[in-house]
């Protein structure tokens, strides 16, 4: 009696034990996810980084200060100048929308806080969710209570991760990644349970994950991916069918609801899979039922003949449907995926982004450092007892890591399978090694020999025809394998802790560098120059810059932009390009026509910043190329032998350019007379400056990274401005020119 | 309260009609099968028919004749889309989808309510169905209420 109740109370100690110790697991998981994100905000200051944010900033501010109704059809008449954006039916409002909550949610509790601190720690904050869910999934994977654990710890710290969430990173990948794994874990759940509101609850999220990001496309195709390879293998059951079509029905309604996805689900290409399998999973369950009532081979077949034929039909009717144009092909980015070559040839805007080159195989390791070499372990588990969210699993790695080769940017999709698939190859191999107590030998012979009796029986004759007793006993091998193991594991944290700390938690508006004594000296030509906008041009003075610098002019400056980031109009982006690339002659016309009151051109010679104007100049000539391939021409701004130079070398079509003046205008004063050194592009300059005549420097930030020009006014007297300009220098010819020039006959 | 009482009671015995059912075919349609040369579809078609009829509890009947029922009208929206056009879309395709959806959720009723299933859903009561159903089918009307504008 007491034996019995004594073991009843160690057992439920050690069971409340366990929850316990995986809640504080937990906790310091999601801590240390947090934590590990802040080193921008601790070094710097809190604010938003990168380009894009500074959009989703400024729209969630206008979502607080004006309520939700208003944002959801907000007209924006600051950007895109001449023709605005309708910027409740062209974004995700998943992400401003979740902040705006928690903004409100914070005010109610007495908690007032700004919201700019809400959405710069939104990040870390999902981050720690999205821990948590990866430990959902990964529970679902394995029964071993510490695979989840283990892939949680993974996710929370992983830079591959953490790239794209450190605090000030307000993208909509901060929730997105949460929202996938959390998805993905309903799923599971659902097609595991067979469970309708499980596959409501999949839908609902999966609808909310389309709100957030236009990533949902890749749930949205693996989904069905999964029932496929599932039916194919033979393994249809009623628990798949409830699953699928529960979620299909409701989250294809969900989606439908998002102003930005409106009719896509059954109109473009990226979609149709889902709607196919729908429709074939509504065959093969009908099939069935037909055979679990009659029987008789030759119906069988017929009836696998009509599911297979069905299944040909449709899809050649999608061809069909695709290529009379009811069903919109593939768009570009999502094309791009497939054929590597077409973006850098056909949509140069594409490819001109950095996020979309192929990944290089030490940012494998650089992002996920020791996962990266157990992820094919763990695929090779889930092989080994392949159930169905093995399968998944399976799926999710081969067109995660596909993906991930193609598209650095993709990385990001492809960590939380690593993460989960690293997690149960490491709580595998810990299960076998770190059992403190080795099995006892006559055990295991008898566990082992117990199924063949016969050999049993046998076994009694020679020694060495005895079976080996199998199992790990010598405590030294066990001693090894996970020491070993816990110095990878401390090593993948240093590693993490590394990366996140040099590589990722750089904000891209200030920028750091260090001086000869190891102190911290901060360039903020940045904001000293979207401040002076702010404080000394007009309300509504239209700002001309590279498309890269549009959303923070309109958060930072406040000011109208002709393009930004959302690259909605690449014929507007063109135009902006012809302007920075032709002459002045032909390009104050443009401008006077979009209504240009300043330009904007970052410049890094005097500091050597890589990343200015002169060197993302060849795309804005390739994109504008695009559009008047007679006015601008590549070739021209290449020198005879095919380099692009800036010094005395450089073709006349590039100094005469007006990025080129923009750049190098009164740069040569700043050094001796024949000394103006270019320190990114590493060539001594002209002795003669460039010439300005339709543009007047209004403003150079102080380490000559943001030059702002104004736009010149006609001129009073109706002179062209160079003409004008001339003048003003005083270039008269010495000599009057007594001869009459060719009149034309004045026409009234 | 009563209604609930009737359902749980009823339950067993569908699954005991169904259970018996099942044997049944099975040794009547072995036959079947054996003169399988000389069947025809007709015949097919008979034996189906009678066995859907005969072997099929009065809820599963009830559930199939709404089956049938959203069927219909989802036909009839589909016919009248494609001979009066489909102008308002959002609305076409929140009438349209709702019927898809309502027939989709009902199949998952019938399947899980059925009793030759349990085995495939140790975790999904016939109550718990129709709960789940009913949650889903309010979440399916909402989003097409939405969507219909």
């Amino acid at each position: 009696m007491t034996a019995t109740d004594k073991l009843r109370s160690t057992g439920a100690s050690s069971e409340s034990t366990r929850t316990m110790l995986r809640v504080v697991i937990l906790c310091l998981i999601a801590a240390a996810a947090v934590s590990s994100r802040l080193f921008s905000v601790i070094r710097f200051e809190s604010i938003i980084h990168e380009f894009d944010p500074w959009f989703n900033f400024r729209a969630t501010k206008y979502l607080v200060a004006n309520g939700f109704y208003k944002f959801w059809d907000w007209f924006d008449d600051r950007t895109w100048h001449p023709l605005g954006r309708v910027t409740g039916g062209t974004l995700y409002p998943g992400l401003m929308v979740t902040s705006g909550v928690i903004y409100h949610a914070l005010r109610a509790m007495t908690i007032p806080v700004d919201i700019r601190n809400v959405c710069v720690l939104l990040a870390p904050a999902f981050s720690g969710l999205t821990a948590f869910s990866a430990y959902l999934l990964t529970n679902e994977m394995t029964t071993s209570p510490s695979a989840g654990l283990l892939a949680a710890a993974f996710m929370g710290i992983a830079p591959g991760y953490i790239s794209r969430s450190v605090a000030g990173s307000y993208d909509n990948e901060a929730i997105a990644i949460f929202l996938l794994v959390f998805t993905f874990y309903l799923w599971i759940k659902a097609v595991k349970l067979g469970s309708m509101l499980w596959g409501a609850l999949c839908a609902l999220f999966y609808g909310y994950m389309v709100a957030s990001w236009g990533g949902y496309a890749f749930i949205t195709c693996l989904l069905p991916l999964h029932t496929f390879v599932l039916i194919c293998m033979g393994r249809y059951s009623t628990r798949l069918y409830v699953s699928y079509c529960t979620w299909y029905a409701l989250g294809t309604l969900a989606s439908m609801q998002i102003p930005f996805v409106g009719f896509l689900p059954v109109k473009t290409s990226e979609h149709m899979p889902a709607l196919g399998i729908f429709g074939f999973i509504q065959l093969v369950a009908f099939i069935q039922y037909v055979r679990s009532v009659i029987s008789g081979r030759q119906l069988q077949t017929l009836l696998a003949a009509i599911v297979i034929a069905t299944f040909g039909i449709g899809l050649v009717g999608l061809v069909g449907l695709t290529s009379l144009g009811y069903i919109a092909p593939w768009n570009g980015r999502f094309y791009s995926l497939w054929d590597t070559g077409y973006a850098k040839i056909h949509i140069p805007i594409i490819a001109s982004v950095s996020e979309h080159q192929p990944t290089a195989w030490p940012a494998f390791f650089f992002d996920l450092n020791m996962l990266i070499w157990l992820f094919p372990a763990g695929i090779y588990l889930c092989f080994q007892d392949l159930r169905d969210e093995h399968v998944f699993v399976i799926v999710y790695g081969l067109f995660g890591s596909y993906f991930a080769g193609v598209m650095v940017r993709l990385m990001l999709t492809l960590t939380p399978i690593v993460c989960v698939t690293g997690g149960m190859a490491v709580s595998y191999v810990l299960d076998i090694y770190l059992r403190t107590k080795s099995p006892v030998p006559e055990e295991v012979e008898a566990a082992s020999s117990a199924p063949p009796s016969k050999k049993a029986a046998k076994s009694h004759g020679l020694r060495g025809s005895e079976k080996p007793s199998v199992g790990i006993f010598a405590s030294t091998a066990k001693t090894s394998v996970v020491s070993s193991l816990i110095i990878y594991l401390l090593m993948f944290v240093s590693h993490c802790t590394w990366v996140t700390s040099n590589a990722y938690s750089s904000p891209s508006v200030v920028l750091a560098s260090r001086l000869p004594d190891g102190s911290q000296h901060i360039i903020d030509d940045y904001r000293e120059a979207y401040q002076w906008l702010r404080q000394n041009t007009k309300e509504d003075a239209k700002i001309l810059s590279w498309w890269d610098y549009g959303y923070q002019i309109g958060g930072m400056a406040d000011r109208p932009t002709l393009v930004d980031n959302n690259t909605w109009n690449n014929t507007h982006i063109a135009t902006v390009g012809k302007v920075m690339a032709s002459r002045e002659e032909v390009s104050y016309p443009i401008m006077r026509q979009h209504e240009v009151d300043y330009v904007l051109v970052v410049f890094g010679a005097l500091l050597g910043y890589n990343g200015d104007d002169i060197n993302k100049f060849l795309w804005m000539i390739r994109i504008a190329e695009g559009i008047w391939p007679d006015e601008v021409k590549e070739r021209d701004f290449f020198t005879r032998r095919g380099e692009y130079r800036v010094d005395q070398d450089a073709t006349d079509t590039m100094k005469n350019s007006l990025m080129y003046k923009m750049s190098y205008y009164n740069y040569h004063t700043m050094f001796p007379p024949g000394k103006a050194v270019d320190r990114v592009r590493n060539s001594r300059l002209p002795e003669e400056g460039p010439v300005l005549n339709t543009l007047e420097e209004a403003f150079t930030s102080e380490n000559w990274i943001i030059r702002i020009y104004k736009v010149k006014d006609l001129d009073n007297v109706g002179r062209d401005l160079f003409s004008a300009a001339a003048f003003d220098r005083g270039q008269r010819k010495k000599k009057l020119n007594k001869k009459r020039g060719p009149r034309v006959l004045r026409v009234d | 309260m009563a209604p609930k009482k009737n359902a749980r009671e009823s339950t067993p015995s569908a699954a005991s009609t169904t259970n018996a059912s099942t044997t049944t075919t099975t040794s009547g349609s072995a036959p079947a099968a054996s003169v399988k040369a000389a069947t025809t579809w007709d015949d097919i078609l008979h034996n189906f028919c009678q066995h859907y009829l005969k072997q099929t509890p009065q809820r599963i009947k009830l559930i199939d004749a709404f089956l049938l029922f959203l069927a219909v009208v989802g036909a009839l929206q589909f016919i009248y889309c494609v001979v009066a056009g489909n102008y308002p879309f959002n609305a076409f395709l929140a009438g349209f989808c709702a019927t898809v959806g309502q027939f989709v959720l009902t199949v998952s009723l019938r399947i899980q309510t059925t009793a030759s299933n349990k085995s495939d859903f140790p975790a999904v009561s016939p109550e718990r169905a129709f709960a789940d159903f009913v949650v889903c089918s309010l979440i399916l009307q909402f989003f097409c209420v939405n969507f219909i504008n």
